[in-house]
């Protein structure tokens, strides 16, 4: 049966021109985009598109997107799951069984085919999951509004959701009267051929039930017509920008913002939309607004002004007004920084990110929120000079003595002065023990490096550190958008380890870690950069270190440092090596893992006052001290200081102690 | 109208150690910072560009490597910075190194008429505060020292109105232009310089001054002018200090020892 055919030439100048009109709206706004996008200066070089494609492709036919949310707590992305697979199997249908079938008056001959058979029946069992996943979503929406998707009741989410319910709805009816009107496909269906019956039962003219199949035919196509209309111009389009976004995401390292050309005046910072990479400009269309990392944030839900949603939200609201204009070669009209309007991002947000990457593990269309934030950072640090006073002094200290606090570089190997060290020689010591700043100068950190030095020598390794002359790697520098700065730091210290043939580096702090691994990895550095928890892996898996398994610690609990887990990966070392060195699992926060909660010290925020709402470190504190362990265990310097504090400010000193892995294992040698 | 900022580049004393034998200061290895209070003169001079439209200029008397701290001050917004660099001037105090720092403002007021001279208050590295009054006293202009905030420049009646932080007071002093003023460190915050202009401070000819062109005599610059001279430098040795009485239990009798001892000491008086 072909409604289309039915009506003669009408029919096909009706279907043809209705689909070719709806085509033209979705490429007229795909190409507005595509120009407005285009404004964005280019992004770094990636490579490997077809692999990336077949990724991509995975991806969306999998749901990743969904998967990776889909938690105890919140299900909503099953709803999604029911939604989307039913979808991926309608948008076959349509290109092959209407746009071809009765597109080109084929039908007839396809309808008789064995694969149009299983493929309605397929269908039939499809539908039902879509109505009930689309039900699902209303009634969350609607009725249950969890806090994820606090004021997005709208009226374009409602009219999706209503779009998205109607065609497996009118799909079954097409099918329903088809085969009352006696041509069933050849299969299996439950649904359809039940409701035929109920059709033949109502109407037994079939003249009625052809003009019946007819209308659900039409409604159906019409619908879908709408649909890809509204995918150019509502929420929808995040199928196409968030696969897209997925094909051509950035390429690890991941946690690092892209280096920038400090030869090239435009690119120091963003200020203007258009000075966005146009990758980021993507990703700003891409946004579905599905708000998990808002609930994932811990400015968001400490009660500071950021919110990584609303900055995407920003960024494209500022696109979609100043893209105009910016193409005509006109002034914006809109701030990109500046106050609360919609479409400007607020100072205050933009300095309220810690770099923990939460946000960007959890989006599903992979936006990247927090290396946006940071280029707006340099326009804010490296055109304006505008930072939080509190910043200056990390600035000119870094700068001038190569550490944050300011002291003398000359006392950098005081935390050694009571044991003995080697300084680093290539060809006589094997591994450098970069220790950092916090190590070599923060009086509790520095614990941390001489228990690291212990097992070291205990392990028999052949180290060498620096000493005085080792300097900052610039971690914070670079989160606070001093690019400028971090530039020469990186410069000079990447000099200096070629120069003393550095391969193989150990790091106390994870910062360091990846500023060594990563950020330098951008300038060409190739070395090998280990953190001590893996590097302890590795020693007790190669049987180089025995440890005792006992020690007065109680119940530990362990804390992810963002930079170690979700920027690079390493979730199982510590917890293996604090199995090895108290003999039995760690316990588990409730945010843990790729999920876990930031100290509140990453980004530069360790030199950062926290005036607005609640303390991130009391966040994390109270939620380690529901567990009620006795020990806590830290991999970062940074998570010391801020679970220390924290301790302190909630008076549970003398219940808790924090100590560092290596502090545990040193502890626990034999 | 020019506003002249007066800075010394000085070595980081906090990483400064003295010689134990010689009772010098090892310099070797020891990096150059612009004065601490100098950059609170050099923010001032910046700040009253920007509300009256000077023209800003740095100065200061030392060796080549000084270009760093001026470029520096140009990446700050400095319009223009001179060095007076000369073998002859090393080894000046505060007399000889005043006399050049005035015969070269001297030179920029042959140019464009000077509202005013700001200096920090003291240097770390000779802590005289003698520099800013010699260069007042010099040119004959309006001495302000410890002033913590500049509270009004009238250009038609060429007067300055500023506040004093003194011990316990303030103070709120009005002179005529030009005047040499004198700053504390809580007058300002210092700027940070943007990277557009750090760029472009690289490129900016620092003026370089030597005596071939100062025309200076001799024996009034350098060790030759200076009357000072430095016989020893050392860390005075601080005598251990001792426990009085029993303040935990007697708080009272403890206070009467204390006060009794330290007037028999002379530190206090009846």
């Amino acid at each position: 049966m072909n409604p289309v055919s039915d009506l003669g030439a009408v029919g096909y100048i009706l279907f043809w021109g209705l689909t070719a009109l709806a085509a033209g709206v979705f490429l007229f706004r795909g190409y507005q985009l595509f120009r407005l996008i285009s404004l964005g200066r280019r992004s770094e070089k990636f490579g490997h598109l077809v692999k990336r494609a077949f990724t991509a492709l995975g991806h969306v036919i999998i749901q990743k997107c969904q998967f990776k949310n889909i938690t105890r707590k919140d299900r909503g992305g099953v709803s999604h799951l029911f939604i989307a697979w039913g979808f991926l199997f309608f948008v076959t249908y349509y290109f092959f069984f209407i746009i071809i079938a009765s597109g080109f008056g084929i039908s007839d001959v396809m309808e008789k085919t064995k694969i149009y058979g299983y493929y309605t029946w397929v269908m039939d069992f499809v539908a039902p999951f879509i109505v009930i996943g689309t039900l699902w979503a209303i009634i969350r929406r609607y009725i249950v509004k969890p806090a994820r998707l606090k004021g997005q009741q709208t009226a374009e989410a409602l009219i999706i959701l209503i779009t998205v319910l109607i065609h497996p709805i009118t799909h079954v009816g097409k099918i329903a009267t088809q085969i009352a009107a006696g041509h069933p496909p050849a299969g299996l269906g439950i649904l359809t051929p039940a409701l035929s019956t109920a059709v033949s039962h109502l109407y037994t003219n079939a003249a009625t039930i052809a003009k019946w199949h007819s209308f659900w035919f039409w409604s159906h196509w019409v619908f879908v017509l709408v649909v890809l209309g509204m995918i150019a111009y509502t929420r929808y389009l995040h199928i196409i920008a968030g696969a897209l976004n997925d094909l051509l995401r950035r390429t690890p390292p991941k946690g690092t913002p892209e280096r920038i050309d400090l030869n090239d005046p435009s690119s120091f910072g963003v200020d203007r939309v258009d000075n966005f990479a146009w990758k980021q400009l993507l990703d700003s269309v891409s946004c579905v607004v599905c708000g998990y990392c808002q609930e994932i944030c811990p400015a968001a839900i400490t009660g500071k002004k950021l919110n990584p949603r609303l900055v995407i939200r920003d960024i494209k609201t500022n696109m979609l007004k100043n893209g105009p204009f910016i193409t005509k070669k006109q002034a914006p009209v809109l701030p990109l920084i500046g106050n609360d309007q919609e479409g400007s991002v607020p100072e205050e947000a933009i300095w309220a990110c810690t770099t923990c990457g939460g946000c960007m593990e959890v989006c599903p269309v992979y936006i990247e929120h927090a290396w946006e934030i940071i280029d707006m950072r340099r326009h804010l640090v490296q055109m304006q000079a505008k930072f939080p006073d509190e910043l200056l002094n990390l600035f000119e200290n870094t700068e001038q003595r190569s550490n944050p606090w300011g002291i003398a570089p000359a006392d950098r190997a005081k935390w050694a002065s009571g044991i003995e060290t080697k300084p680093f020689e290539a060809g006589k010591t094997e591994y450098l023990f970069y220790v950092g700043c916090a190590g070599a100068f923060d009086a509790r950190n520095r614990h941390i490096s001489l228990a690291i030095a212990r097992i070291l020598d205990a392990a028999g390794i052949s180290w060498g550190i620096l000493g005085k002359d080792e300097l900052c790697c610039g971690d914070s520098l670079r989160r606070l958008g001093n690019e400028y700065v971090f530039d020469r730091i990186a410069k000079d210290n990447i000099k200096m380890f070629q120069d003393r043939g550095v391969k193989k580096i150990i790091t106390e702090c994870p910062h360091c870690f990846h500023t060594l691994k990563n950020d330098y990895h951008q300038y060409g550095a190739d070395w090998e950069v280990i953190h001590h928890a893996e590097f302890i892996r590795g020693l007790i898996k190669e049987k180089r270190l025995k440890l005792n398994g006992n020690g007065d610690l109680g119940k530990v609990l362990i804390h992810d440092s963002c930079y170690l887990g979700r920027h690079n990966g390493i979730y199982e070392a510590p917890r293996e090596v604090l199995a090895q060195a108290i003999n039995h699992a760690p316990t588990e926060m409730k945010r843990s893992l790729n999920r876990s909660f930031c100290c509140g010290a990453g980004g530069g925020h360790m030199w950062m006052e926290e005036n607005v709402g609640k303390r991130i470190n009391h966040e994390r504190v109270e939620e380690a001290l529901k567990e009620d362990p006795r020990t806590i265990c830290v991999c970062c310097p940074y998570c010391m200081t801020m679970f220390e504090d924290g301790i302190k400010d909630l008076k549970a000193g003398e219940k808790v102690q924090v100590l560092d892995l290596a502090e545990i294992v040193a502890q626990a040698l034999q | 109208m020019l506003v002249i900022a007066c800075v010394k580049q000085v070595p980081d004393t906090t990483q400064v150690k003295i010689d134990p034998d010689t009772g010098t200061l090892i310099r070797e290895g020891v990096p150059f910072i612009a004065n601490p209070y100098d950059t609170n003169a050099l923010e001032e001079s910046l700040r009253l560009k920007d509300k009256y439209g000077f023209r800003a200029v740095v100065i200061s008397m030392g060796p080549p490597n000084t270009v760093v701290t001026l470029r520096k001050a140009l990446a700050l917004g400095t319009d223009r910075a001179v060095l007076l660099s000369d073998r002859v001037y090393g080894g000046a105090d505060t007399l000889a190194t005043s006399f050049v720092l005035a015969e070269a403002i001297k030179r920029l007021a042959q140019e464009e008429e000077v509202a005013m001279v700001i200096c920090g208050k003291q240097t770390i590295d000779g802590d005289t505060a003698q520099v800013g009054p010699g260069i007042a006293t010099r040119l004959n202009y309006s001495q302000l020292t410890l002033v913590d905030q500049i509270l009004n420049v009238d250009l038609k009646a060429k007067k300055v109105k500023v506040r004093r932080k003194l011990e316990g007071r303030h103070e709120i002093v009005e002179a005529p232009l030009p005047a040499m003023i004198a700053v504390v460190r809580e007058i300002n915050r210092p700027r940070y310089p943007t990277v557009p202009m750090r760029l472009k401070s690289e490129i900016t000819d620092v003026s370089i001054w030597d005596n071939k062109f100062m025309n200076l005599p001799e024996e009034l610059v350098g060790l030759k002018g200076s009357p000072t001279l430095v016989r020893k430098i050392f860390s005075p040795q601080r005598a251990k200090g001792e426990i009085l009485g029993d303040g935990a239990n007697m708080p009272k009798e403890a206070a009467h020892l204390l006060i009794d001892t330290l007037i028999q000491k002379d530190i206090l008086a009846v």
